[in-house]
């Protein structure tokens, strides 16, 4: 049973610099923790929940942070905080709906340290960084002592708090594949105080065609089941659809349907409540983003 | 005696320590030679301790000791003494140091461990094998009442630790003629103080003499000093308790608490000092709690909307101890009848144990609860009588020809109580009136516009302060011509150093950057009670004046004498005492005070007593009474039930005003609490007594982004009770606010939503109601 | 066992070496090995902000860093930004808006809103609120936080 305690126990500290060593490390210790920007993980050590023999911190690697466009994607290094997407021009012009989901991040001071490989390798549930690359249906590049390899988003996220990373394996970058010029975004959630963790939240893309249907639909829940819920059936639905008022309804109500968790505080059903309040803000944005451009 | 800084918006003395990060709390203290503290603490809400298996532990590295109870037979044994002794409670319920067989509660400590470092201590800890043996745990108050219901405490036959029982007039004639009877149940949930300071303590034994010196982050260090030297046996002389600068306090910090105790006793043991910083995962499960209530209430109304009288029950959540005895309920019970002439009353408040953390008070003190049901009762009587709210309260207030008025309840002393001064009706009107009421139609309409309800809430408070019996204070001019004002009265961040100076500036006529104040330290004053209960400024404030006018007096005589002018025709001014009209004919408060420290073979001016110092204890023989109105707007989104404070008014009357930039810090600070209590703080249990929000991320706290600015606005009737015409503004802010913003939500949600009796209120309860509605 | 390490780093512009444990957080290297008590701890799991300093000109929460972390680094703490005789703009507004109490949040309300004013020098209410909102002070009820950081902000921009 976890008593309480906010000093951590006692871990022997590695700060490798090189992927041989890390990899080395990966293979050889038992029981470790890799520390990216420590803003899950610290509060974790200092009371306690996990107690590692090894840290294995990734702030010393080289390559590891930093955006790099591609021509139709743009790959982000794990260790690229958070504070630097949100600054960063390269997200403002391809990825603007990052800088919306960064807004709910945490607090300035924690997204000074925080990285998106760090969020996504933790998943909390209403994580808005995992949502988005489940969105975009990112790839994880991944390595580890028997070399490297690609995992689809959809096959990342294994249920609460839990990715596909293997124990000694890493997250180098994410790469995210870019939606046509003129796709439009809406990104809304709801916490009932700045910087909380949400109750519920959503995120959408649409591409258009030129009579303003949908071309093609993303649209992600998070917060409300244990991974994030892309609504594979709807956007399907969606194409060659106008998002009118009709259609944001449906998706509302489909949003509805979603399994979700319960806590001490949040039900299921108001969870389900949000997802579709959500949902209907965030096409409500991009159908606004997509007429402000017309 | 000039009025120079009485009343100004003096920057305070405080800041600039504390702004450039050299303010001195209990953890800023290192010793040589100090070790650090861990807890192991019970994991089950009620268990038989059958085994402490510390032999691993005491070898681990840097480990000096591991105690138990059982360690400090030899200096002491035996429960804590109770702080507040009640005639209803025959065997004390309070903590041993360490918990001997049983414990009660989560959190409660049963060994310590003394190493190097907190590090090392708290590893220790946790390789320590307890062996606790589970019992049926009870953590709900009204649960804990049935007849079968597991025992907080084995050996125990009933939970109840006893009713609490007041009133006056002829509540069944009342009721009998009554035009109107209504029925309501209300229930307020448990929060925490969650001062950004957890508690901390150290304990430095002399190894040269007996004395023991104790930093503790405390409310109420004389209280410290008294206990722990009963329990001790020891003389208080040989105790120094002193509260460094102390990081909020909020009330929980005003117990003596078991830790307190416990530090000491492991300190004389090993003889070293030790030291234990609480930190925020322990605050959570250790330190006292507050605002668990239900209650059942009849009211009784005019057709005319007039309450007339109010009987019922109250169901009170103790926890697992009663380390303050029935404080707060007492409290609860004395707050009635608030600001409203009841022609009856009649309560029984029935005391419960549970195996949770024990209450005791939290800024308000249980006034926040009474003022929650009384406010959501006048508000019900508008309702069902189709009245503005503010009309109910109108006629129903006490009115201002009726003061001093007596209300027919009990003091904790068991003297009547009499409200000394006050215009509720004048409060009320000048709160609605600043939140312009009368264009909120209009206001509500826009919001409706946007898809949004906006409500209006209205909450009236009275509020006791300068509670008995005493501070005092000590003032001395130095020969260097600085004044020390030495006090009992600690201070956790309420300014009492620069109101306590502004006090003596002007009763001394010296600059008050001329003077210190030492506080909240046994070792400089010989004797004090408690910062709490919004009762500082009436007590410490008024013995600060009281002794400079003293001092003052004395300075005159002695100036008389050497000056060779009558003591008519001196003035002060500056830190000089002047001839008047005689230029160059003077002599400083500072040569006056190294005239009367004496010299070796020469008699002291006048004859006088040496030392140009005085102390004065002002007896607070009655309550003086503060009251004050809120509005407040709150808007809420009911498509996710988000309900946010767009405004908040404040109409508030603390007496005469010493530091209104004080004052009104005090005021805000203390809106925001009862808005935390109404919207935000809920301290869940599981049924066992597993506490469940044990983090600030489950246990959510205001943060700036949700808070209004909060207006205020003074009236100013001087207290009759006190020679500085003050009233206490410590918890006024915190009194109504929640039963504020409980008014408006049920004002946004219109008059087909069901009764709001409760608090915290959630989005999701607030979506529960809308769709009940729809 | 205690796994340990040497670093050097720069705190409030002076170069400072010591070997830590390598488990120990940032916030309590500074109080405890350097003596910069003014950097206070009220939750250590990265929620109140109580600690929060300047990590390389970025506001960070030193209880969610191990000090080992911080080697190489240039640290800025509240006992950098005035003394007691020369406060800073902002701790003067502080001081003069009643935006402190107890005192025990206010480094971090400092460092936070140091780091803030920096990086935006026209910030408005909603801003200075949201910039804040990562640090809780259960006194004041922040309002006469946002009004110094307001006064302290078109101080700057008028001296700069």
């Amino acid at each position: 049973m976890q008593r309480e305690s906010v000093k951590p126990a006692p871990f022997i500290y590695h700060d490798p610099q090189s992927r041989a060593d890390l990899h080395d490390l990966l293979a050889r210790l038992e029981n470790t923790k890799l520390l990216a920007g420590g803003q899950s993980l610290m509060p974790m050590l200092n009371m306690r929940i996990v107690a590692p023999d090894h840290v294995i911190d990734l702030n010393k690697m080289p390559g590891m942070d930093g955006i790099a466009i591609g021509g139709d994607h743009i790959t982000i290094g794990a260790m690229t905080r958070q504070a630097n997407l949100h600054d960063s021009p390269d997200i403002k012009e391809h990825l603007p709906i990052m800088i919306a989901a960064l807004d709910h991040v945490g607090h300035f001071q924690t997204r000074s340290r925080g990285t998106i490989g760090g969020s996504c390798c933790h998943l909390d549930p209403a994580a808005e960084l995992p949502a988005l690359c489940s969105l975009y249906d990112a790839e994880f590049d991944v390595s580890g002592p028997n070399g490297a390899r690609k995992v689809a988003a959809q096959d990342w996220f294994q249920g609460y708090l839990q990715s596909a990373l293997a124990e000694d394996e890493v997250l180098e970058s994410i790469r995210v594949p870019l939606w046509p010029a003129g796709a439009t975004y809406g990104f809304s959630e709801y916490a009932r105080r700045r910087g909380d963790f949400a109750i519920a939240g959503a995120a959408a893309l649409f591409a258009w065609r030129f009579d303003a249907t949908i071309d093609r639909a993303a649209i992600v829940i998070f917060g409300v089941a244990p991974d994030p819920v892309r609504l594979r059936e709807l956007e399907r639905d969606l194409i060659g659809r106008r998002l009118d008022g009709e259609a944001i309804h449906t998706s509302a109500v489909a949003a509805k349907r979603i399994e979700a968790m319960s806590d001490p505080y949040v039900s299921g059903d108001y969870r389900r409540r949000l997802a579709g309040i959500m949902v209907e803000r965030a096409l409500t944005a991009a159908a606004q983003r997509a007429e402000m451009a017309a | 005696m000039s009025a120079r800084y009485f009343g100004a918006a003096v920057p305070r003395l405080e800041d600039p320590r504390l702004l450039v990060g050299r303010g001195r709390y209990v953890d800023d203290i290192s010793l040589p030679g100090m070790l650090h503290a861990a807890f192991l603490r019970a994991q089950v809400a009620h268990g038989q301790i059958r085994g402490v298996d510390a032999a691993g532990a005491r070898t681990m590295p840097g480990v000096a000791a591991i105690y138990t109870m059982a360690d400090f037979a030899l200096i002491a044994q035996g429960p804590m003494p109770p702080m507040a002794p009640h005639p209803l409670i025959k065997i004390p319920m309070t903590y041993h140091p360490l918990a001997m067989d049983e414990v009660h509660h989560v959190g409660e400590a049963i060994a310590v461990v003394l190493a190097d470092t907190r590090q090392q201590a708290e590893d220790a800890a946790n390789a320590i094998h307890l062996d606790v043996e589970d019992l049926p745990a009870v953590a709900d108050a009204t649960a804990a009442l049935a007849a079968d219901a597991p025992q907080v405490h084995s050996g125990r036959d009933s939970n109840l630790i006893g009713t609490l029982r007041g009133g006056f007039g002829n509540i069944d004639a009342a009721f009998a003629k009554a035009d109107h009877v209504l029925t309501e149940t209300f229930s307020m949930h448990r929060g925490g103080c969650h001062s950004m300071e957890c508690r901390g303590v150290i304990a430095a034994p002399d190894a040269l003499s007996e004395e023991l010196t104790i930093y503790t982050s405390s409310q109420s260090p004389y209280m410290v000093r008294r206990h722990l030297a009963q329990y001790l046996k020891r003389d208080e002389s040989t105790l120094r308790v002193i509260a460094p600068d102390v990081g909020g306090g909020f009330g929980p910090k005003g117990n003596v608490y078991p830790e307190e105790f416990a530090i000491a006793l492991a300190a004389l043991t090993i003889a070293r000092p030790v030291k234990w910083i609480e930190d925020r995962s322990e605050h959570f499960v250790a330190t006292t709690q507050q605002r668990g209530q239900v209650w059942t209430l009849d009211v009784a109304f005019t057709r005319e909307g007039r309450m007339s009288a109010v009987r019922g029950r109250c169901i009170h959540d103790n926890g697992a101890y009663a380390p303050y005895g029935l404080i707060l309920p007492a409290t609860a019970l004395a707050s009635f009848p608030g600001p409203y002439a009841l022609e009856a009353l009649d309560i029984a408040i029935e005391v419960v144990l549970t195996n949770l953390v024990p209450t005791t008070p939290v800024r308000g003190a249980a006034r926040p609860c009474t003022a929650f049901v009384l406010e959501r009762l006048a508000d019900r009587i508008a309702r069902h009588l189709n009245l503005a709210r503010e009309d109910v309260r109108r006629r129903s207030f006490i009115t201002a020809d009726q003061m001093p008025y007596t209300t027919g309840m009990k003091a904790r002393d068991g003297s009547p109580i009499s409200y000394d001064s006050g215009d509720y009706t004048r409060a009320l009107d000048l709160a609605l009136d600043k939140i312009d009421a009368a264009g909120f139609p209009a206001r509500r309409a826009a919001a409706a516009a946007r898809g949004k309800l906006l409500g209006l809430g209205i909450a009236s408070c009275v509020e006791d302060t300068g509670l008995a019996p005493f501070e005092g204070a000590t003032v001395r001019i130095t020969p260097a011509g600085k004044v020390v004002i030495a006090t009992g009265a600690a201070s956790q961040g309420q300014g009492h150093r620069t109101v306590l100076a502004q006090i003596a500036a002007d009763a001394l006529s010296v600059d008050i950057a001329d003077i210190a104040v030492d506080a909240g330290d046994t070792g400089k004053f010989p004797l004090g009670i408690s910062t709490i209960a919004s009762r500082i400024a009436v007590t410490a404030g008024s013995s600060v004046e009281l002794a400079a006018r003293k001092v003052r007096n004395k300075a005159l005589k002695a100036a008389s004498f050497i000056l060779e002018a009558a003591e008519n025709d001196l003035e002060i001014e500056s830190g000089v005492v002047r001839v008047v009209g005689v230029p160059g004919m003077q002599v400083s408060l500072g040569e006056i005070a190294r005239a009367l420290s004496g010299s070796a073979g020469l008699l002291l001016p006048g004859h006088l007593e040496p030392d140009l110092a005085a102390t004065a204890y002002f007896e607070s023989n009655a309550l003086t009474f503060a009251y004050g109105s809120n509005t407040c707007e709150v808007e809420i989104d009911p498509a996710t039930g988000d309900a946010r404070l767009t405004r908040y008014v404040v109409a508030h009357d603390c007496g005469r005003l010493i530091n209104p930039l004080v004052v009104d810090g005090q005021i805000r600070g203390g809106v925001v609490h009862g808005i935390g209590n109404a919207l935000y703080e809920r301290m869940v249990y599981d049924e066992i007594g597993q506490p469940l929000s044990t983090n600030y991320g489950e246990y959510l706290l205001p943060l700036a982004t949700e808070m209004p600015d909060i207006e205020i606005h003074h009236i100013q009737t001087p207290s009759p009770r006190n020679p500085i015409g003050v009233k206490g503004a410590g918890e006024g802010g915190t009194i109504p606010a929640a039963a504020c913003v409980i008014s408006a939500i049920q004002d946004a949600l219109g008059a087909g939503a069901p009764f709001i009796g409760e608090h915290p209120v959630s989005p999701e309860r607030i979506t529960d109601w809308l769709d009940a509605m729809s | 066992m205690s796994d340990t390490r040497r670093i050097t780093l720069i705190v409030n512009g002076r170069s400072r070496t010591a070997d830590v444990e390598t488990r120990v957080h940032l916030a309590d290297f500074l109080r405890q090995s350097l003596g910069l008590t003014g950097t206070h701890l009220g939750c250590e799991h990265g929620v109140c902000g109580a600690c929060t300093i300047i990590v390389n000109g970025r506001a960070a929460r030193s209880c969610l860093m191990l000090a080992v972390q911080a080697n190489g680094a240039v640290i800025e703490t509240v006992e950098s930004l005035g003394d007691i005789d020369a406060l800073s703009p902002l701790q003067k507004a502080f001081s003069e808006h009643h935006a402190l109490q107890c005192g025990f949040c206010t480094s971090g309300m400092l460092m936070s809103l140091e780091a803030f004013l920096r990086a935006n020098p026209h910030p408005d209410v909603a801003a200075i609120r949201e910039a804040i909102s990562g640090n809780i002070c259960r006194c004041t009820g922040y309002q006469g936080i946002v009004e110094a950081a307001l006064v302290a902000a078109a101080e700057r921009r008028g001296a700069a």
